[in-house]
């Protein structure tokens, strides 16, 4: 793809955890609207790349630009312009288990945006709406199932209106009739053009809807390319025997 | 010796009125200046992690009683005499806010690190993130061991009697050395204690119930 076009732009990038090098020279550009499925076995370093994209974590070496602008420092104006362009939703969902559904959703338009409360409210019935789940305004986090919890978290996310969103594995602490609705919800976004970058276990959803699948291993991009390609014509052994074992 | 007789058991009662004061007073000044002081504790600036620690163990690893003389006497002879009510109020603030600010610090470090994280992904800042997600969680873990605290402080006014502070355990010697009954007085002076202290267990109860029943 021509550089040009790169939303999230990752160069070199290494992260180390103490003596350990969990990101070793991790390099690869996202287009516009396109759906990045990161795998690769735990420990490969998936998630810590998506939480580098994040700003979550501070890397040792490398860049990463998303939208044109760097990551930056906590605090910096980079670093509130990453917010406005980013949303991240987690494994562990991580809604405030203090506040309603509406609450969690208004809390930044409100805080961050200075939306009136009106408006904060109209755009969380929205969102919610995208994700079937209007019903659940007045409910509390722990009335909710994993997978409603989930979707609540992305529609968090969306109403903030980002440019990319990150998925950390967010279907893993979820059953499997539970996974599908949560993966149905992403595809959606993929379809209507969002850019994506997921980490996943989900073999079955990253074959149907990435268009770039990225294998890590060892800390490097082990192997990268379109998603039908790749998985017809893997090229080492170690994507190969990975995808062997997912099957 | 004088016969022991209801004006001797008002006099009890009106002394536990300053005991209620002084727990006030200690609680009240103790949660001011503890708050600030596990917000330092947990602070990005080395500088005010160190002055907070510093404090904390200074007082943690000091008598209350010790406190007490150098609030009262020591500071009387250095010119300022404060009144044994002052000098127990101080005292017993300072003593409060040491042991309100770590079990606070603990409150609020047990609220996962995964919610600033999500609040951080939000875009809210620091002071955001405190007031709007974390503090709000950090208060319900902290209701029990802070009512729990309370009852150290009631019991802990005690001590402002070597002050020549007349509370609740001052006027139980009062009495007692009139009427010389100490068996039945400071049984009844312990009773006074246990019914100002079971109220603040029980209502720690009750509001750990009625924070799990508001989600």
């Amino acid at each position: 793809m021509p550089a040009a076009d790169a939303i999230v732009r990752i160069e070199n990038v290494v992260k180390d955890f103490g003596p350990l090098r969990v990101l070793d020279g991790v390099g690869f550009d996202v287009a516009r609207g396109q759906t990045v499925a990161i795998v690769g076995r735990s420990g490969s370093g998936k998630s810590t790349l998506l939480r580098c994209i994040a700003g979550l974590e501070t890397v040792q070496g490398g860049r990463i630009e998303v939208c044109g602008h760097p990551v930056g420092r906590p605090g910096s104006a980079a670093r509130a312009q990453l917010r406005r362009d980013v949303g991240m939703v987690f494994q562990s969902y991580n809604l405030f288990p203090h506040l309603t559904v509406e609450r969690n959703i208004t809390l930044a338009l409100t805080l961050v945006k200075k939306e009136s409360k009106e408006a904060a409210r109209k755009r969380a019935a929205e969102v919610l709406g995208l994700v079937g789940l209007t019903d659940k305004l007045r409910s509390y986090p722990e009335q909710l199932s994993g997978g409603q919890q989930q979707r609540v978290a992305i529609a968090r996310s969306l109403a903030l209106q980002p440019q990319v969103m990150l998925f950390d594995e967010v279907t893993s602490a979820l059953d499997p009739e539970l996974t599908s609705e949560v993966l149905a919800v992403m595809e959606d976004l993929a379809r209507r053009g969002m850019t994506m970058i997921s980490v996943t276990h989900e073999m079955g959803f990253a074959r149907r809807v990435a268009d770039l699948v990225v294998f890590m291993h060892q800390g490097k991009v082990w192997e990268t390319g379109p998603t039908a390609e790749l998985f017809a014509n893997p090229r080492t052994a170690e994507f190969k025997q990975f995808v062997g074992s997912e099957l | 010796m004088i016969q022991l007789n209801a004006n001797h058991l008002l006099y009890l009662l009106e002394a536990a009125r300053w005991t209620v004061l002084l727990s006030l007073i200690a609680f009240l000044g103790g949660g001011l200046v503890g708050l600030p002081l596990a917000l330092m504790r947990l602070s990005k600036i080395g500088l005010l992690r160190a002055l907070a620690i510093g404090y904390i163990q200074l007082i943690q690893g000091t008598p209350l009683l010790i406190v007490l003389f150098l609030s009262y006497f020591g500071l009387g002879i250095v010119g300022y005499k404060l009144i044994p009510l002052v000098a127990a109020g101080i005292s017993l603030t300072l003593y409060a806010a040491a042991f309100l600010g770590e079990i606070w610090r603990g409150c609020i470090e047990a609220v996962p690190r995964t919610q600033w994280e999500a609040s951080d992904c939000l875009g809210l800042n620091r002071f955001q993130q405190y007031a709007y997600v974390v503090l709000p969680q950090a208060v319900r873990i902290a209701i029990p061991p802070t009512v729990g605290f309370m009852v150290q402080i009631v019991k802990n006014t005690s001590l402002a009697s070597v002050i020549g502070f007349v509370e609740l355990s001052r006027a139980g010697q009062i009495v007692n050395n009139s009427t010389f009954e100490p068996f039945v007085i400071f049984s009844a002076v312990a009773l006074i204690y246990f019914v100002l202290c079971y109220p603040l267990s029980v209502a720690a109860r009750t509001l750990e119930r009625k924070a799990h029943a508001g989600r």
